[in-house]
């Protein structure tokens, strides 16, 4: 998030757009809940009539995979009725009269019939988030989860900053991030291209420095992302593959092709609390601990950086996944022999600009927000303050591009997945919650009473649904929650796995598949 | 009888709220949110109160498994951590470190994250690190 959690029910407007905020993130809907008390507007744009939509000043429902039409739209009008911010974009910003070009192609009512929205409302929205004085983006994986992934959060950030809504407080663009700690993960450089802190792998000096840091030879090559790996394991050129607590044959898109890669390999190694799908195809399975079993830091989605705590001992004879790690590290030939994990973040601060000025003694309390630099850095509770981090925030001039997979005679209909309010991800941990676990047991399937009539499919009736890449079965669950024509499934229950039939296509630059968009047809089961 | 209760970060969601963990004679019983959190004031959601019901689920893994005859069976530590080392390091020295690639998680600490990429670089030599942030 450029901003903070807090920060939000301060706003005059927000947008929340892909975001199931009061099922996936509780208690920023909170906050969302509080600014509307205090007179905000709240637009919501999503497909389903999630339950904060019920509570908007306008929601919309787009056609799936539309996105960029959509905010290109609302671009448009704010410049027709002149509510951007010229100041800020002369200040701040490049690249104006390219999309200021580009926008004049998108007037509401062509965007009205890509995304299936009436064109008033188009301008609602315009008018709502242009006129606001500080208007807050909130979006989440029905944004990124698509080939246009990065298109949408561009457009996103067109959108900030043609009406001046970056670097200052109850503003921005926020993205809620959907594990706990995904956050740091990729602080800590859990990605192919960057080592901590998004340091590129591939720029001599960076590489130099942790050369020294570590005392070994370092790779300049970017390496290779899941789905990579994944058809890598497929194509032989990965023989081995170390999956630390994730579950991708229920995570990922196109599930038996992710367990023909799992299986192909020569040595699969998974590391665990639960002996997940993945971990049933291992050769090696380590047991590590939970969250509670261990001390260490969790970066929250507004960058705080925030203590975890040991309460009691590690379960049987589990290991804290930090002393796993150092001790594989240690027999594979590279000594790891540190005392704490206190020790390793004071690794970490040396060579992660961002947590320069983090350490144990400080996150006592309320935990730090990062960037950190130095030890008597307070934090910072929102980013481009006074100025955008580039230098000049960049506007990119994006055209619409329809998904990777749409709706034909064979496969009619087109399906999305996400959460629901009882389960987290995979269901790992919050299936093996007996509370949570009887809220909601079973997958189930949302389509609209008009499909389901025309179908003679009832409440409750167990169906067959299939798209190019598999097939499953489901019970129903008929709701005009979901528009005419579209479906709607969880993806936390492994016994009925949605993304057996999920679209493993993926944007070209983040490489993030397009979960919440394939096309598939039914069947009432016999 | 002992209770403790321990301040720590919940598990379930990116919000990152505080709560205490509640624990008697060495169980996980409950969660009280912790007021002062500037996240979630006090309160939790559905799954912050119940996240302490997995921590000690008969289903916990207990002891390292190693696939014997096509049978995951329990091992010793020691037999599990040079099994993986040894066979870690055969394929490097055979097929070189871009063929070996490593899954950190959004699940785990940063300090896991870090060594367990860092271990994937200094020590394999592959920059093959990646986890579900696009999942």
């Amino acid at each position: 998030m450029t901003n903070s959690i807090a920060e939000l029910e301060d706003a005059d407007c927000i947008f929340v757009i892909g975001s199931n905020t009061t099922s996936s993130h509780p208690l920023v809907a909170t906050r969302i809940f509080r600014a509307k008390q205090k007179g905000a507007k709240l637009i919501v744009a999503d497909p389903r009539t999630i339950q904060i939509a019920t509570m908007a000043d306008i929601h919309v429902r787009q056609n799936l995979g539309t996105d960029v039409a959509l905010l290109n739209g609302i671009m448009h009008v704010i410049l027709d009725r002149r509510w951007h911010d010229q100041d800020f974009i002369d200040k701040n910003t490049e690249g104006f009269e390219e999309i200021r070009e580009l926008l004049k192609g998108y007037p509401p009512e062509k965007v009205s019939e890509i995304t299936g929205i009436p064109a008033d409302n188009i301008v609602r929205i315009a008018e709502y988030y242009g006129k606001a004085e500080k208007a807050s983006i909130v979006y989440c994986m029905g944004i990124t989860q698509h080939t246009t992934g990065v298109d949408n959060v561009k457009s996103l950030a067109n959108l900030a900053m043609l009406t001046g809504n970056l670097g200052r407080e109850s503003t921005g663009v926020n993205p809620l991030r959907g594990q706990n700690n995904v956050q740091g993960a990729c602080d800590m450089g859990g990605l192919p291209n960057v080592y901590p802190a998004y340091q590129p792998v591939n720029m001599i000096d960076i590489q130099k420095k942790f050369e020294t840091a570590w005392n070994a030879r370092l790779s300049d090559k970017v390496g290779l992302t899941v789905p990579e790996m994944l058809s890598g394991a497929m194509d032989g050129s990965v023989k081995a593959l170390y999956v630390l607590g994730e579950n991708p044959m229920q995570s990922d898109p196109d599930s038996s092709h992710v367990e023909k890669a799992l299986k192909n390999v020569d040595l699969l190694v998974v590391q665990d609390i639960f002996l997940t799908p993945t971990a049933q195809l291992a050769h090696v399975v380590l047991p590590g601990t939970s969250f509670a079993e261990k001390d260490g830091t969790f970066s929250n989605t507004e960058r705080r950086v925030m203590r975890v705590r040991q309460a009691i001992d590690p379960v049987g004879d589990s290991r804290p996944d930090w002393k796993i790690i150092q001790d594989l590290s240690t027999r594979f030939g590279y000594e790891m022999n540190y005392d704490s994990p206190a020790a390793i973040m004071d690794e970490i601060a040396a060579l992660t600009p961002s947590y320069g000025g983090i350490n144990y003694d400080r996150l006592e309390g309320e935990g730090i927000q990062w960037p950190c630099p130095t030890t008597d850095h307070p934090g910072t509770k929102f980013l481009h303050k006074d100025k955008i981090a580039r230098g000049k925030g960049l506007f990119h001039a994006i055209e619409y591009r329809p998904p990777a997979e749409t709706v034909d005679d064979e496969y009619p209909l087109w399906l999305s997945t996400g959460r629901v309010f009882a389960h987290y991800h995979t269901g790992t941990m919050t299936r093996n919650c007996p509370t949570l676990n009887s809220e909601i047991s079973e997958g189930f399937l949302e389509i609209n009473p008009v499909d389901a009539d025309r179908m003679g499919i009832h409440q409750g009736d167990e169906v067959r649904m299939a798209s190019r890449r598999g097939e499953i079965t489901a019970r129903t669950v008929v709701t005009d929650r979901v528009k005419e024509g579209s479906l709607f499934m969880p993806f936390h229950f492994i016994e009925s796995n949605v993304n057996l039939l999920t679209n493993p296509a993926f944007d070209p630059i983040a490489k993030i598949p397009e979960l919440k968009v394939c096309a598939v047809r039914i069947e009432k089961a016999a | 009888m002992e209770y403790k209760t321990v301040l720590t970060t919940c598990t379930h969601c990116g919000c990152g709220c505080s709560f205490y963990l509640e624990v008697l004679d060495g169980d996980v019983i409950g969660t009280i949110p912790c007021k002062t959190s500037p996240v979630n004031e006090g309160k939790l959601c559905i799954k912050g109160w119940n996240v302490h019901q997995f921590i000690q689920s008969d289903k916990r893994l207990k002891r390292p498994l190693l696939r014997k005859d096509g049978v995951l069976t329990e091992v010793s530590w020691d037999e599990a951590m040079d099994f993986t080392a040894s066979r870690l390091r055969e394929i490097k020295e055979t097929s070189g470190s871009d063929s070996l690639a490593f899954f950190t998680s959004a699940k785990v600490t940063n300090e896991e994250n870090y060594l367990l990429q860092k271990f994937a670089r200094a020590a394999v030599g592959t920059n093959s690190v990646d986890h579900c942030a696009r999942l």
